[in-house]
């Protein structure tokens, strides 16, 4: 009689064709265990079922590409002996679920990934988004479901808890990334992690089993009930209704202390030349981490239960094989050695138990009281596992192309100076630009003193103690702009976090890309996953930016509302020398004369396409409260000379500031540089344009620099051999932000209101107590 | 000079203690494990910032029980030099090294940024470098630094100037505003009765290098190098008398 | 009881600040229900709970003795904090 029956396949969320393939590839009916493994290793969220075949487009390769997608991170060389380790990955519907401890674990585990490649967390970046905090323009979502400000403050506090406890705990700089507030996020906030470490480039570490004989080590923290099917049920399918409170119990602990532990030991059994292979446990724990460490191998693990470190009585090997405790690595040791690899994790206080053997044939090998319990071939479930070339179909446009009637009607009214800048006081206190120090300040963004730049510039900024070497590091996506056209969306991710990395003088070396998405199941989100793939294909081809890493997301929906397609992208660059990297802040200038501002790059568009383009500006969210139109274009091309050009005027030393121009436009971008520095600005502009458009307008392509009168010959003679623009708008200096229009003063507001709009409306507002 | 840095399990500040003394100052540094009881003859002993056993008990509860403290208080116990920085100084309080004890910040949330410190007293080894009324600029970062003592004892304190460092604005002033954490009379650092002990919540290892913003953090190791190397000698106790506000 | 014999004696401590010690938590919770309609609400301090399971060869004074003493010593700063102590039977 079968103990599989269809209900319990079902309940697997294997469908009736994959289980038939299991049959297939066993030769026999599946036991228990098994289909558990099955189940998690087939899922969505392991297995990329769904996306595999578009990641394939993806540029992977690059001269300093040590190692692409496919371990546990990425790896590109830094010269000097040295390689840089990182990897971008998401841990949303676990935060939605419980905020504070799925965020921890978010970070938990991707910087597991980082020390499991040998290489020390240097730094972490997070991606976060969540519906809106405050009333807006949109007081309910698609379907009539009210805007929960008070849900949405609430899952805030608990992330950026969550965040902060687990990465200051853990001894990691935080050190950027973005915080994005838009009503699809309601019931499905994002949260990407970012860590970086830094490791000697023949001292890297790979997740592959080898040596038949040697000791498979369990260590770390004990394995308990927790996130039992997480990586299936949470991460794998949508969320419908009173869900996430059924799913709580599946939610990890997160111990960030245990893994600090964990990391020191770690690092110095590597150093000890005992360990082969080395992997962490973590979506899908044991199961995941034995079959690929021996199908990477190309040989077996064989493990008994009975000897894996249990913190609860009575589990079986199905709930075993499918924890996904977190803090615990699974190592292959060399044999004869094995004692002197257990006794440093005992010098750090933490198990290390020899729970297998590596064997000759390639399967998993699961034995309980000697017994074998599950035995499948690596194959089967990593190269074997369904892949699935899902049908896609453009997405008709839900949002007009033009602007609608009434706002047509508003925009062919001109704007008064003084409702200019009411309208940029608006913005700046807007969460979606307002200053984050509220978020950021709990963080620890100075341990490891390497910190040049933290959260709230461009990108941030590290140096490496051991080479004199900086690396820069941003974090960048635009749900809306993607929402509206995929494609152009994706390219201009990419270019504006590699034009924030550009902007602090780093030449970008590499990226990883965090995709978060719908039901993939659906053929109009898979079409604006494939446009995706190829927006940033053709960026980072244009830019010469591998993607050596990152993770997909999909089933970002509650009741059907999915989130808009939010591809997040990480850049890396390298600055050869950490001294020689510029910052956004204008630079005070004492009695001197006022610095020239200069906007480096901008594209001329027309008259038509703005209008077009205005419609996904975050004026048109704040300001207007409308969505319609395309996001901005960026000529690739163009878009690499300017950031080339960027990076060569700050390597000359050439300019005191430079700040990417992007969300808000140039208002934005000028009072941010402002702020942060005390100095003000005076500007000016010639053309007879809509003054909507000069300031708040978000055209690609542009960097705000400032720099001496001395310096502009230089600076000219340098910007023309890139063949790009360079527009001089207006001088520093001051205490307020003056803006006039082919004579006609527009505005002047004080440094002081604009500051208070900047820094003081978002605590206000996360603070405030509501019922 | 020779500076000891105790590693407990759960410090993260320590090889940044160890860079700033070694790179920034050019003295000799070396790593003091939590179950040694040996303090390698070092000059000088540093409590790192961190999180010692999670501070899953009260923020350094634990860690005053390892081996390595009871070397450390008897070497403290000689006058030898011993500097707590954040959860060091909480490792400190804890132990009974110094007085009083840390509560949760004010806001109840972890604050990390850089905040301007008042000298209240120039004649301790760690502030020898420094003249009166100096006010630097160094970062904080923690969860836990809202220093509480009962009123006797802050008297004590006062009349005894053992109040170092005092959070204040650019030019020294005291209010509220610049007080991050809600510390008792803005305190950011005391030191014991001899001055041979200090603990601070201000990290002084992260302002040693300009790339980084800050240097003020230079002057409180190198009083430290003085006061060892002998080119300061502390004034009799009799001598620093006038009692602090 | 023959054939489950006990063989744990449950020390139940519960740590919190002392009354004359600022309670911000507290504080803050307390202003939260306020906020949230509980208006008989006078105050709120909140604190940490340790339930110790010790050795059942000890006698019912030996335990209190010794879970007292690690109260005492070790979860509770006395600078700051008071404790109560409860043996269940």
């Amino acid at each position: 009689m079968s103990s599989i029956t269809p209900e319990l396949v079902e309940q697997h969320q294997i469908t009736p064709e994959e289980y038939s393939r299991v049959l297939t590839l066993l030769g026999r009916e599946p036991s228990l265990t098994e289909l558990g493994i099955f189940s998690v290793m087939w899922s969505e969220h392991c297995s990329y079922k769904s996306s595999r075949m578009h990641l394939k487009r993806l540029p992977t390769r690059g001269a300093r590409v040590l190692q692409g997608p496919g371990e546990n991170a990425g790896v590109v060389d830094l010269g000097h002996g040295l390689a840089c380790v990182f990897k971008v990955e998401s841990h949303n519907h676990p935060s939605f679920v419980e905020p504070f401890q799925g965020a921890a674990t978010g970070v938990g585990g991707i910087l597991r990934d980082i020390f499991t490649m040998g290489a020390r967390p240097v730094a972490i970046m997070d991606s976060l988004r969540f519906g809106p905090i405050v009333e807006d323009h949109t007081p309910s979502l698609p379907g009539g479901v009210p805007v929960k400000i008070t849900q949405n403050r609430r899952i805030l506090r608990g992330v950026v808890g969550g965040v902060g406890h687990y990465g200051n705990c853990f001894g990691v700089p935080n050190v950027g990334g973005e915080t994005v507030f838009e009503a699809c996020y309601q019931d499905n906030p994002l949260v990407n992690a970012f860590a970086l470490g830094l490791a000697r480039k023949d001292e890297l570490f790979f997740a592959k089993a080898e040596g038949v004989g040697n000791p498979v080590i369990y260590v770390g923290a004990k394995t308990g009930r927790d996130g039992i099917h997480g990586a299936s049920l949470l991460a794998s399918a949508q969320f419908s209704g009173a869900d996430g409170q059924q799913k709580r119990p599946n939610v990890q602990v997160g111990d960030p202390f245990l893994e600090k532990l964990l990391l020191e030991a770690c690092l110095e059994a590597m150093h000890s030349g005992r360990v082969l292979g080395i992997q962490d446990m973590g979506a899908a724990g044991l199961t995941c981490s034995t079959c690929e460490m021996g199908g990477r191998g190309g040989v077996g693990v064989e493990i008994e239960m009975d000897l894996v470190p249990q913190r609860e009585t009575g589990m079986t090997a199905y709930e075993i094989m499918l924890s996904e405790s977190q803090e615990r690595m699974l190592l292959v040791a060399e044999r004869g050695h094995e004692q002197e690899v257990i006794g440093i994790f005992k010098k750090w206080g933490l198990d290390a138990v020899e729970i297998g053997t590596v064997i000759p044939e390639p399967v998993m090998r699961v034995k309980e009281g000697g017994k074998v319990v599950a035995e499948i071939p690596n194959t089967a479930l990593t190269d074997e596992a369904p892949v699935y070339d899902r049908p896609w179909a453009p997405r008709s446009r839900l949002e007009p192309l033009d602007p609608p009637p009434a706002v047509k009607a508003q925009l062919d009214q001109a704007r008064s100076g003084e409702d200019l800048a009411q309208d940029l006081v608006r913005l700046l206190a807007a969460p979606n630009i307002s200053s984050k120090r509220w978020i950021t300040e709990q963080y620890d963004s100075m341990v490891r003193t390497n910190t040049i730049t933290g959260p709230g510039g461009d990108a941030g900024v590290i140096r490496i103690k051991e080479t004199g070497q900086g690396l820069a590091m941003a974090l960048d996506g635009n749900g809306r702009y993607c929402y509206l056209d995929p494609k152009r969306g994706a390219r201009l991710a990419v270019a504006e976090a590699s034009r924030n990395v550009s902007a602090t003088g780093a030449e970008p070396i590499g990226g990883t890309n965090c995709l978060n998405f719908g039901n993939p199941e659906k053929p109009s989100i898979l079409w604006q996953f494939s446009e995706v793939i190829d927006g940033i294909t053709e960026a980072c081809e244009a830019l010469s930016i591998p993607i050596t890493g990152g993770n997909v997301s999909f089933y970002n929906e509650t009741e059907g509302r999915a989130i808009y397609p939010t591809p997040v992208i990480g850049v890396v660059g390298l600055l050869e020398k950490a001294e020689a990297h510029a910052t956004a802040p204008f630079r005070p200038i004492g009695n001197n004369a006022g610095r020239s501002i200069i906007v480096l790059g901008g594209v001329l568009t027309t008259d038509e396409s703005f209008a077009v383009s205005f419609g996904s500006s975050q004026y048109a969210q704040t300001i207007i409260g409308a969505l319609w139109g395309l996001p901005p274009y960026v000529e690739m091309a163009y878009e690499q000379r300017v950031q080339a050009c960027c990076r060569h005027l700050i390597a000359e030393g050439l300019v005191e500031s430079a700040h990417d121009l992007s969300d808000g436009g140039l208002a934005v971008a000028l009072a941010e540089c402002a702020l942060s520095s005390g100095v003000g600005a005076s500007v000016k502009f010639n053309q007879a344009d809509d003054a909507r458009r000069l300031l708040f307008g978000e055209d690609a392509s542009r960097i705000l620099l400032s720099a001496t009168k001395e310096s502009r010959a230089r600076i000219d003679h340098i910007v023309s051999q890139y063949n790009i623009r360079a527009d001089e708008i207006g001088v520093t200096g001051g205490d307020a932000l003056v803006v006039s229009q082919q004579g006609n003063k527009l505005f002047s507001v004080s440094l002081e209101s604009l500051r208070s709009a900047y820094e003081d409306i978002f605590p206000a507002t996360i603070e405030e107590v509501r019922v | 000079m020779k500076f000891g840095v105790v590693v407990f399990p759960g410090s993260n500040c320590d090889h940044d203690a160890f860079h700033a003394v070694q790179d920034a100052l050019g003295q000799q540094a070396a790593y003091l494990w939590h179950q040694s009881t040996d303090l390698e003859r070092s000059d000088a002993i540093i409590l790192p910032g961190g999180f010692s056993y999670g501070d899953y008990l009260r923020t350094g509860a634990i860690a005053h029980f390892a081996p390595i403290m009871e070397s450390v208080k008897k070497f403290a116990a000689r006058g030898g030099l011993v500097l707590g920085i954040c959860n060091g100084f909480q490792i400190l309080l804890e132990s009974g090294m110094l007085k009083g004890a840390m509560l949760r910040n004010r806001n109840l949330k972890f604050i990390c940024r850089p905040v301007h410190l008042r000298v209240e007293n120039v004649d301790t080894p760690f502030t020898n470098a420094l003249h009166p009324g100096q006010v630097l600029s160094i970062p904080i970062n923690h969860g836990e630094g809202n220093y509480y003592v009962d009123n006797e004892t802050l008297e004590t304190l006062q009349r005894r100037r053992e109040i170092v460092f005092r959070y204040c604005d650019a030019n020294g002033g005291l209010s509220d505003r610049t007080n991050p954490n809600g510390s008792l009379h803005h305190i950011a650092s005391i030191c014991n009765r001899g001055g041979n002990v200090m603990g601070m919540m201000p990290h002084p290892e992260r302002a040693c290098d300009a790339l980084l913003g800050s240097t003020d953090g230079r002057a409180i190791f190198q009083s430290a190098i003085n006061a060892i190397s002998g080119t300061y000698s502390k004034p009799k106790v009799a001598e620093a008398v006038a009692p602090q506000r | 009881m023959s054939t489950a014999e006990k063989t744990t004696i449950r020390a139940n401590v519960y740590v919190s600040l002392k009354k004359t010690v600022l309670d911000p938590q507290g504080q803050t919770i307390q202003s939260a229900l306020r906020g949230l309609g509980f208006q008989h609400v006078e105050s709120v301090r909140q604190g940490k709970y340790f339930a110790i399971d010790l050795d059942a060869s000890l006698s019912p004074d030996a335990a209190r003795a010794e879970a007292d003493r690690i109260a005492r010593e070790v979860l509770t700063n006395p600078v700051i904090e008071e404790y109560e102590l409860e043996i269940e039977q």
